[in-house]
């Protein structure tokens, strides 16, 4: 209830604790269309929906390069996201100017948070509201981070965010445990189950979404639309239910692909805070 | 009758060695000796001058091997930019113009370094493109550059059987000669430079780039 008075600016604390804008900024993540990662010990793999605002229109690119071993899924403010995979394809350059080495995922995660946390401390910034899924492979193996609007950030087995990515994730949820062993083919397939389940019925064909791969002996390569149909095609996708050969797998906490703390935030005060967790 | 004190110091040395590049209507060749040196000495016997700065680019380049190395990576580093902003490789002429403005941004404090690029410009046919120190570039369709591109031009302008390039109005000068023609008169060009420049030799590392992809040869050279 006292919700209005405090989220007037960014730099102002609600009596209960809480940055109010930068709220709303994840707020505005939730609001993208779905993007989901999965990884297994030598492979990452992100897909994303493709939601064009009309029929004539192209739709917006959420998936982009930043270097051979990173790339990165956006959801949200696709601006933001693309400032962001700038400066991000920056930093990788420069590294590798110094260094004559890949910058490691874990140090690239790690600025790009410092960056979003900075946006929550200055009264004439505002938070980028965009959700970053890092993709990336370096010496210490494959990895998947969830970069959040309030500059935390998680390590992630599976993840989904934006719009309705309540559904792939409960999919996720069932299926991660077996990703980690996971071929790179199946990988693909979970990715394009659980993209199928944020389009609640609606039919899954390669115009609709993304997918792109990075692993072991694979650069970051976002697949082609053809590419992406035949495996539609090939793992009968587009209309029929998910197998159900799924492992009933429990719940583990840590940073395992469970149901996201932020995901159920923004309702009433009496809720824990989302970035509490 | 006023003296002028002069450094004992100096922020560049010359490497030495040869490059040498040749157009073809297909085919590019882009030559370099493998000899490093300082003064009088050898450095190693083994050391690459050609970069390969984008799929159909290369660059050979003698002089001051420090500053070569810094202007691979400055142009390297360009070109991932380029690749991320434009979703393609850059083409040869644009480069070439890259390289260009790389060399003269430091027109007060220049890249020691004399270069050569090669490649197969849009249509597939050959570019070389020859440089100064400081940017100034022009497309000719075969160039030498570095301690032994004297003795190995004139016997270029000869045997290539191009259209002079001093000619006006600059005449289109890829050579009639087939690639391995070319192939086996560049190995000819650095036998012979090495008898006289004691810079040049050891071995010779050729590129040559065409329709199919990118070939490398190598050839040994008199030690002395």
């Amino acid at each position: 209830m006292f919700r209005n008075q405090y989220d007037t600016d960014v730099t102002t604390w609600s009596p209960a604790g809480r940055l109010f804008q930068v709220e709303y900024a994840m707020e505005a993540v939730k609001q993208g269309s779905a993007a989901i990662g999965l990884r297994s010990k030598t492979h990452v793999v992100l897909a994303c929906v493709n939601k064009a605002n009309s029929e004539l229109s192209s739709h917006q690119r959420k998936i982009f390069k930043v270097d051979d071993h990173i790339g990165v899924a956006i959801a949200g403010l696709t601006a933001d996201g693309r400032v962001l995979s700038r400066y991000m394809r920056s930093e990788c350059i420069n590294y590798g100017y110094t260094y004559e080495s890949p910058l490691p995922v874990g140090r690239l995660v790690v600025q790009l948070a410092d960056k979003a946390q900075v946006c929550t401390q200055r009264s004439w910034k505002r938070p980028y509201g965009v959700g970053l899924l890092v993709a990336g492979l370096d010496e210490s193996g494959a990895h998947l981070y969830y970069n959040c609007p309030s500059g935390n950030y998680f390590e992630y087995q599976a993840f989904a965010i934006g719009s309705r990515s309540q559904a792939a994730k409960t999919y996720l949820e069932r299926k991660f445990e077996k990703f980690p062993e996971s071929s790179r083919d199946d990988l693909v397939k979970d990715a394009l189950f659980a993209i199928r389940e944020t389009l609640q019925g609606e039919k899954l064909t390669s115009t609709v979404c993304t997918v792109a791969v990075i692993g072991v002996g694979e650069v970051f390569n976002i697949l082609d639309q053809k590419t992406v149909q035949s495996l539609i095609n090939e793992f009968e996708i587009s209309g029929e239910e998910a197998p159900t050969n799924e492992s009933a797998a429990e719940q583990s906490g840590g940073d395992a692909g469970g149901a996201a703390p932020d995901q159920g935030g923004a309702a009433a005060e009496e809720e824990a805070a989302p970035m509490d967790i | 009758m006023t003296t002028k004190e002069h450094a004992n110091w100096s922020p560049y040395d010359n490497n030495g060695g040869t490059c040498v590049a040749i157009a073809g209507a297909d085919y590019c060749v882009i030559a370099a000796d493998t000899r490093m040196s300082t003064g009088y000495s050898i450095l190693t016997r083994d050391y690459s001058k050609i970069s390969k700065l984008a799929d159909k680019s290369f660059m050979a380049s003698s002089g001051f091997q420090a500053d070569v190395k810094a202007l691979q990576k400055v142009l390297s580093s360009r070109h991932l930019i380029y690749q991320h902003q434009h979703n393609k490789q850059m083409s040869c002429p644009a480069m070439a113009q890259l390289l260009s403005n790389t060399l003269y941004y430091k027109r007060f404090f220049p890249y020691y370094a004399f270069n050569v690029l090669g490649g197969l410009d849009s249509e597939g046919k050959g570019c070389v493109f020859t440089y100064d120190a400081v940017g100034s570039y022009e497309r000719v369709g075969y160039s030498a550059q570095g301690s032994g591109a004297t003795l190995i031009t004139p016997f270029l302008d000869n045997q290539l059987k191009s259209p002079s390039p001093l000619l006006l109005p600059a005449k289109d000068a890829v050579t009639p000669l087939s690639e391995a023609e070319a192939v086996d008169l560049v190995k000819t060009c650095f036998v012979s430079a090495t008898e006289r420049d004691i810079y040049t030799g050891d071995s010779v590392e050729i590129i040559i780039l065409n329709a199919n992809g990118v070939r490398r040869e190598s050839e040994q050279l008199r030690k002395d």
